[in-house]
This record gives structure tokens, sequence and C-alpha cells, in this order.
């Protein structure tokens, strides 16, 4: 049984491969949907609360971590949307490796993010901005980008197979994008009320930009937040891999 | 058992209060097509799923192709077919991607999972549609890709739920006709529906469920013998005489169709029954349209195994 896992899980990501081939207009989207984001906030709402010298070298990393974090709204989409069409059910009475249908689903999710995290740097290249850091140090930024997007993609799977319907996806949606925008991604936590502010500092979502800011060499940004942006991802994964392992076992149920 | 593929002893199934199999038993002989027929929630699809190794079951030994679903799961997947209620497809691709697709998760390899899934299309009278995305096929040409694909690996045992609920009388016919060609092929089906005219179409044998447990079992012909045989209808002329006809005619068990003008009951001595009917009728000055013996539908055995005899003829 186990003898199949990798070949498995190569044709479950091949699947969602060949989905894009079928929709390319949504792939664009997707990857468009961060960019527009960007300029939006870099150019038309402009400014940045409290945030001192260039804006833009505050807001790339901050949009880079909240892409990953609107992440979590695909992978729930798409685990709802097979569960509902009774696909998964083929694949659950199929002599295939169980985990493939959820790691199929984690390497086309991861692919497409690094793709997001190429586009959204290409444009900001684009416009001027650099990283002021090292080539070692941009490669670790982009990681710490990943892992907290790795660790979005499993509560994402959690949270799907726990709400069933597509129907239910949208009442999480609207609840990721105030936790999206309720951190440090766009402004300074000091520029908001007190209690916000704390609230903003501790979502995991800030460290991860804070570390990136840091490893980008952004001037004014805040250090030693590197260790929080590996712990929390890990820490999430550690809560939300086996619920998600342990859901997807109980479809049996 | 070599000669059974499917062996259900006490099945039970729990979803909180509500018990879906209550001690299921069956038996289903190898190469025939085995109808299980029920109405909603009667737990046909918890059978399914369970039989398909979807589901766990609370108690129960259960085997299929020889294989316990729970303890052998893997060696069952190798030898099953499923033809769940909703398509399960991937909508987005196309028909061939989808069989190919599902080719590979049975390990034929990518070479013969395309063969494979070129000769399914052919088969299926899809071959022109196959690059087409399958959220763009019709109601029947979905089905029957599905088909397709609980047929990847000539399963020794096919598990239909409901294959035509949902379908216009067209993809019915398709769908019909599709698993009478397979029939020949030695593979075992386990098909279940509310349609009694499909069980009466496909199966060999028949169990009827409700609430959970298997209430009558036989092929269609010692179902029909089993609620007494024969029945004789008569229609009248004037449908404001049924009431005087019931009252006078030798017959046990009538229900009446007003609107038809229509009444009906079984019967156990055919040519007595059609000669006292005609003797009455004549003496009583009530006029009659058609007098006729016939067999029982399925709809009249089923209601009457489900004791929902009374049902019809309040209705009526």
């Amino acid at each position: 049984m186990t003898a199949h896992a990798l070949t498995d899980s190569w044709t479950m990501t091949r699947r969602e491969l060949a989905r894009w081939g079928r929709q390319p207009v949504q792939l664009v989207v997707n990857l468009v949907f961060p960019v527009m984001l960007l300029l939006m906030f870099g150019y038309l709402v402009g400014g940045g609360r409290g945030v001192g010298g260039a804006y833009r070298d505050y807001l790339i990393p901050g949009m880079l971590a909240l892409t990953m974090a609107f992440g979590l709204e695909g992978t729930m989409i798409a685990v709802t949307r097979d569960l509902d069409k009774g696909v998964v059910d083929r694949f659950r009475s199929m002599p295939m490796a169980n985990g493939a249908v959820l790691v199929g689903r984690s390497a086309a999710d991861m692919l497409q993010s690094v793709m997001a995290l190429v586009v959204l740097i290409g444009v900001g290249a684009a416009l001027g901005w650099r990283t002021h850091g090292t080539a070692a140090a941009f490669l670790g930024a982009v990681g710490l980008l990943l892992l907290f997007r790795f660790a979005m993609l499993w509560i994402g799977i959690h949270l799907a197979l726990v709400a069933g319907k597509p129907e239910m996806v949208q009442a999480v949606q609207i609840l990721v994008w105030p936790v999206g925008f309720l951190s440090n991604a766009l402004a300074l936590p000091d520029s908001m009320p007190g209690w916000l502010g704390t609230v903003v500092e501790w979502n995991p979502m800030s460290h991860t930009a804070t570390a990136v800011r840091d490893l980008f060499g952004s001037p004014g940004a805040e250090s030693g937040h590197v260790w929080a942006a590996i712990v929390w991802p890990l820490a999430l994964l550690a809560v939300f891999f086996p619920l998600a392992v342990r859901r997807f076992g109980r479809l049996s149920r | 058992m070599a000669d059974t593929a499917i062996t259900v002893e006490g099945a039970e199934k729990r979803y909180g209060d509500k018990k879906a199999l209550a001690g299921l038993d069956l038996r289903v002989a190898r190469g025939t097509v085995h109808g299980v027929l029920g109405p909603n929630g009667a737990g046909k699809t918890t059978l399914v799923r369970i039989l398909s190794t979807l589901l766990r079951p609370d108690a129960g030994r259960i085997e299929v192709a020889g294989h316990d679903v729970v303890r052998e799961a893997y060696a069952v997947r190798l030898r099953i077919g499923l033809l769940g209620q909703h398509a399960a497809l991937d909508e987005e691709l196309g028909g061939r991607q989808n069989l190919e697709l599902f080719g590979r998760l049975h390990h034929l390899g990518a070479r013969r999972a395309r063969a494979r899934a070129g000769e399914l299309l052919e088969r299926f009278d899809l071959a022109d549609t196959g690059r087409k995305a399958v959220r763009q096929y019709s109601g029947g040409m979905r089905r029957r890709l599905d088909l397709a694909a609980s047929l990847i690996t000539e399963p020794e045992v096919l598990f239909l739920d409901e294959p035509t609920t949902g379908l216009d009388p067209r993809g019915r016919a398709e769908v019909w006709d599709s698993v009478r060609s397979l029939v020949g092929g030695g593979t075992t089906v386990l098909l279940t529906t509310q349609y009694l005219e499909e069980a009466d179409q496909l199966a060999d044998c028949i169990s009827v469920v409700d609430a959970g447990r298997v209430i009558a079992e036989g092929t269609v012909d010692e179902l029909k013998a089993q609620t007494g045989g024969d029945r004789i209808d008569v229609v009248l002329r004037d449908a404001g005489q049924l009431g005087d006809a019931v009252a006078l005619l030798p017959l046990a068990g009538v229900s009446v169709d007003t609107h038809r003008r229509l009444l009906s009951a079984p019967v156990t001595d055919r040519m007595e029954a059609l000669s006292g009917v005609v003797r009455a009728l004549q003496q009583a000055g009530i006029e009659a349209e058609d007098v006729a013996l016939r067999r029982p539908t399925l709809d009249e055995v089923f209601l009457h195994l489900t004791g929902d005899d009374r049902r019809v003829r309040e209705a009526a």
C-alpha cells in the first residue's frame, strides 16, 4: 500500500496541474489578486500608518505574508469542492495510498504559492523595490513565508473537513480577512490603539512579516522575530496537521 | 465460498440515535445482478458505503469478493467498482483526463491507463467528447463516464447506488443498456434503487429493504407470488357505482382508484374469480368497461411488504 504513496501523491499533484491547464484564467486571477492589493495599498490608499522610510520596503513583505495567509481560502475551497462532488468517495474506494489526496492538495497549493511569491516579488522589483539583505537571507525569508503558508494550508484542510460543504467556506472567508488585516502587514502596531496593537503583535502572521522585513534588510525593521516566525507555524502544524489527518480518516465514521 | 460475491451478516450502523442499518443480512451470488429496493432512508446508501469500504459498520460480518471490508479494505478496493449517487468525477477535467487519472491511481501505469481510457470512452460512446470538461456533459453522459470510471479495472463486484436517480428517461435507458452489457462479462452487480421498474428490468434477485433490514427477498416472480399472486382489475363505466361494486363482489382486500374508475383485488383461483365477478356485475346491472386478470406490479408488492398497503387504499 505504502509502495504507491509517492506515485499516488504525484498523480494527485498532476491532477491539480491539469486543472490549471484547463482553467488558466482562474490561475492568473489568483496570481494577480495579491498584485492588485499591493498596488491598491501602495499607491491608492497609500501612506502606511506610522511607517517611516519607504513604505514599499514595509508593505511588500507584509503583502507577501498576507498572500500566504489568504492561501487558506483557496485550500478550503478546493477541499470542500472535492468532498461535495463525491470525487473523494471515488478516491477513497480505490486501492490508492490514503494520504495521497491530501499530499497532492498540499503540493499543488505550495506550488501555486511559490508562483504567487515570484509574481509579487517580480512586480515589486518592477516598481523599483530591492532587497537590502544578502541572497541567503532573501531565500531564508522566502522559506519563512512558505513555512507560514504550509501551516495555513493544513489549517485550511482541517477547517474544510470540519465545514464539509462549500457554502460553509464563505463564513470562514469572512473571518480570514480580519485575521489577515489584524496584523502588521500594512501598518505598524504602534500606530494602533493599545489593545489592538497587542492583538496584532501576537498574530503569528505579524512575526512572519517582521522576520521577512528583517531578512530583506528593510530600513527600520525590528529584528529578533525569525525564531517566532519558525516556531509559530511549526506549533500550528503540530496542532492542525494531526487534526486534519484524523478528520480525513474519520470520513469513514 | 467461491460462489458468493457479497456476504452481509447482521450489519449494524447508527448515526447518533438513528439506526441506518439494524441487523441487515444479504448474500449475493457471483455473476448475478442483485437489486436492493427500498424507499428513501431505508439504509440502501449506508449499505453501499459500507460494502465499498467508505464507511465502517458498527457490527456485523461483511465480506466482498472474499475479503472483510474492515480488516482487508485494501484487498476489497482492488476488486470493486463504485458508482455513487453523485457523479464522482473531476468536473473541470475532460472525460479522458478523468479516466486516465483513475487508471493511474489503479496503478495501471501511464501507457495502460491511456489505452484503457480510450477503450472505455469508445465503449460508452463518449469518444467524441473525451476532451470536453465534464462540467459541460449532459446528465446521461456524466453518468456513463462515471460508470466507465468504476470499470477501469474490470471489477469483480460493482456497486451502483441509485444509478439513474435524476436522469431523464433517455439517460435512464442509456444507463440501463450499459449495465445490461456488463452482466455478460461475469461481474457481480449490486444495485440500489427506488424504482421498481429498474429492479424489475435489471435484477436477477431482489432484496426489499426497509428501516435498515431486509424484509423480503427473492426473484421478481417470487416476490410477486408472495403478495397473493394474481390480481383482478375491474374498470366501471360509472365511478359512482364503485362503492356498490366493492360491497357486492366476491373479493377481499379490494383497492379503489376513483380517478380511473378502477377496483383491484388479489385472487387465488383465477377462473372462479373472473366468472364470479362477471356474474355479480351482471346481476346487479353494473356496467363494466373492462375486467382483466394480471400479475401484481412490483409497486403493489413493495407497498404490501412495507406495510403501506393502507396508504394506497386511503389515497384511492
